[in-house]
């Protein structure tokens, strides 16, 4: 078997961060849905009610970290 | 419904599956070691991989059952969608790094790395089966739900065919030919569902799309014989006398009053408008009598901002009860967990060529599913007023959605649906087939093999998995395929995701800790599910009031007591050599 083989542990740390920011962003996104249903109802963004843009920025989100861990990682 | 056969979609399927398969016996000519048997010698490019890995995981669930879902309920179904790919945030930050350097070529290998334990390899390789399984039904009725309209075959014919093509594909060249299937298919769905979702957004919103007259808005009866046969609306079903399609909308925003078309739409303008539209949806009501079964389909005027939030399919959400929410809870932190728990998914980190290789391929396969999923939301907000669909069938909103645009795309999108239960399941072959031979056979029967010997013990289970799959595919095939891989999420979620996380980061774990929470998240969500009142209404026929358990899915008790149990266990059991986790593990 190789070696294992690990990146940096700041780059690891950045990981663990990231992936921290992007579970409070969806356990937000649950608990508006369990706990505030009404909330979903506003429109804030171009016509568009919170349930689709708050979906749809969650799915960017995981896209926008994930090309920040790598960036960063990059860089190391 | 009945359907017109498309001798098109016939011909675009049968040159993919002919050019895949004849791939497949290319790549298999030059010779294989297990190496390339199992892990495609670990050299596929980042790229590659990447695109696979969405080829891997945008399955039949994925494609028919969440634009079905939208379709037919509304935003609900892009609660999956958000679920779906929140769970490849644990992949790439927790996941994907440590099990590339840790494993070789199955799930196994990784969680056994510091162990050398059979114990570990039997309970993982058991847990990967049954996950695999559970994930190989829904795929396969799929198979069988489009075999109807692309040929007019039965639907144990779709099954058939989607087993024997995926068992040939893995055969001749095991992952290497994996591999490409999904690639070609990941970059196919991805790239028609984005000219759909365009075709939409030019076509803008049209009141009575195609549906025009009072008269499609009657209610419409489907029974069910006794003997069997399909009466509508009282007299036999015939291509002359069929339902009617449905889904339209009744009423434009009033900044179209006047207008009956809004006309092109830009992506947010359409979604703002379809909320403030009026749209007509079906509601299928069922009674028996002595003459059969009845389903009659009436239509549901429903505000657009109605449809666009939560509610249209988990109806606990808008009842209020606890035990409602408690189970949609469950499901979206099943989906959250569970991606990283996939054996398909994870032996994919084992085909590229470094920690490097596999981050990078990973965020290529966020980048690719997310796209995916924000047009599914397109083509079934599409679907549902296109006034195509099927009141019978919501995995047929895709392909119907398509046909509303052109037979030829109707075609295309039917043959690219099918490519995608190809690539699913192969996938899960792979997988399944790596758990028997290489973990079950080789690791734990401790049989002694040859390489050669190893990659032609892989193809026989791949052979015996693939008869499984057509058999299940068969049984189940009632079923909607979004709801069995809610099963698949919760049973990996359960069973490997504590096991796994708590290997990398707690080096107290012991081996006797690891196979205690794998079989007993295995076995708790497995009985959860079996008692669960949605077994119990969609597969004993029982009532739901019966079901022993206070909500349907399992994973909210069940993951958190995969962690319990791993980390009790351990405390209980001999505390593993410093030796066994140095080097191991992130820092």
């Amino acid at each position: 078997m190789k070696p294992p083989q690990h990146s940096s542990a700041g780059g690891r740390r950045l990981g663990l961060a990231l992936f921290w920011v992007y579970v409070a962003l969806y356990a937000g996104f649950m608990a508006v849905v369990l706990f505030r249903p009404d909330l979903l109802s506003l429109r804030p963004f171009g016509g568009v009610n919170l349930a689709i843009a708050y979906g749809m920025g969650l799915i960017a989100a995981a896209f926008g970290l994930s090309l920040l861990s790598l960036l960063f990682r990059a860089d190391h | 419904m009945l359907y017109d056969t498309s001798p098109l979609a016939l011909a675009i399927f049968a040159a993919f599956v002919g050019g895949v398969i004849g791939l497949s016996f290319y790549l298999g000519r030059k010779g294989q070691s297990a190496q390339a048997y199992y892990a495609a010698h670990g050299e596929v490019h980042w790229f590659v991989n990447g695109i696979a890995f969405a080829g891997d995981y945008l399955s039949a669930a994925s494609f028919l059952g969440i634009c079905g879902m939208i379709a037919f309920h509304g935003y609900d179904g892009f609660l999956y969608s958000i679920g779906f790919l929140a769970g490849w945030i644990v992949a790439l930050f927790v996941i994907a790094e440590p099990i590339k350097a840790l494993g070789r070529f199955t799930f196994a290998d990784a969680l056994d790395s510091r162990f050398n334990s059979r114990g570990i390899k039997l309970a993982v390789a058991i847990s990967t089966l049954v996950v695999s399984v559970f994930y190989l039904i829904p795929q396969m009725v799929g198979a069988g739900d489009l075999i109807v309209p692309l040929l007019g075959l039965p639907h144990w014919a779709g099954v058939v065919l989607v087993g024997v093509a995926v068992t040939l594909i893995v055969v001749t060249a095991g992952m290497v030919s994996t591999t490409w299937v999904q690639f070609i298919k990941g970059s196919l769905l991805v790239f028609f569902c984005g000219v759909l979702a365009v075709l939409i957004l030019d076509r803008g919103l049209t009141v009575n799309a195609g549906r025009p007259g009072a008269e499609n808005l009657a209610p419409q009866t489907r029974t069910i014989t006794r003997d069997g046969t399909v009466l509508v609306d009282g007299l036999p079903q015939s291509r002359d006398h069929d339902l009617r399609p449905v889904g339209t909308i009744s009423r434009l925003p009033d900044r179209y009053a006047g207008k009956t078309a809004t006309g092109p739409l830009r992506p947010l303008e359409y979604l703002a408008a379809l909320e403030d539209s009026t749209i007509v949806t079906w509601a299928p009501t069922k009674r028996a009598d002595e003459a059969g079964v009845h389903t009659t389909y009436a239509p549901v005027e429903r505000k657009g901002v109605d449809l666009l939030k939560p509610g249209g399919y988990f109806k606990g959400l808008t009842t209020g009860k606890l035990a409602d929410r408690l189970d949609f809870a469950s499901l979206m932190l099943a989906l959250f967990c569970g991606t990283a728990s996939l054996p398909h998914i994870l032996i994919r980190y084992y085909t590229v060529k470094d920690a490097a290789a596999a981050r990078k391929s990973t965020v290529v396969g966020i980048a690719a599913i997310g796209a995916f999923y924000v047009l599914t939301l397109y083509l079934g907000l599409g679907a549902m007023t296109s006034g195509a669909l099927d009141p019978t069938s919501s995995n047929m909103a895709a392909p119907l959605l398509a046909k509303s645009f052109s037979t030829t795309l109707f075609a295309i999108i039917s043959a690219i649906a099918f490519t995608t239960v190809l690539g699913t399941v192969s996938g899960l072959i792979m997988a399944g087939s790596g758990a028997v031979a290489h973990d079950l056979v080789e690791n734990v029967l401790g049989v002694q093999m040859t390489d050669h010997e190893k990659v032609r013990c892989g193809k026989l289970a791949a052979v015996g998995l693939g008869i499984v799959a057509m058999a299940l595919g068969i049984l189940f095939r009632s079923f909607n395929v979004s709801f069995l891989v809610g099963w698949a999420f919760n049973i990996a979620a359960s069973a490997n995701l504590p096991a796994l996380v708590m290997l990398l980061f707690w080096p107290r774990t012991t081996k006797q800790g690891i196979v205690a929470a794998v079989t007993v998240g295995m076995v708790a969500s497995l009985a959860w599910i079996l008692l669960s009142a949605d077994t119990y209404e969609k597969v004993y026929g029982l009532s739901r009031d019966l079901s022993v358990v206070p909500f349907s899915q399992p994973g909210l008790v069940t993951i958190p007591l995969g962690f319990f149990v791993l980390v009790g266990v351990s405390l209980l059991s001999p505390a593993p050599p410093p030796s066994s986790h140095r080097g191991r593990g992130p820092r």
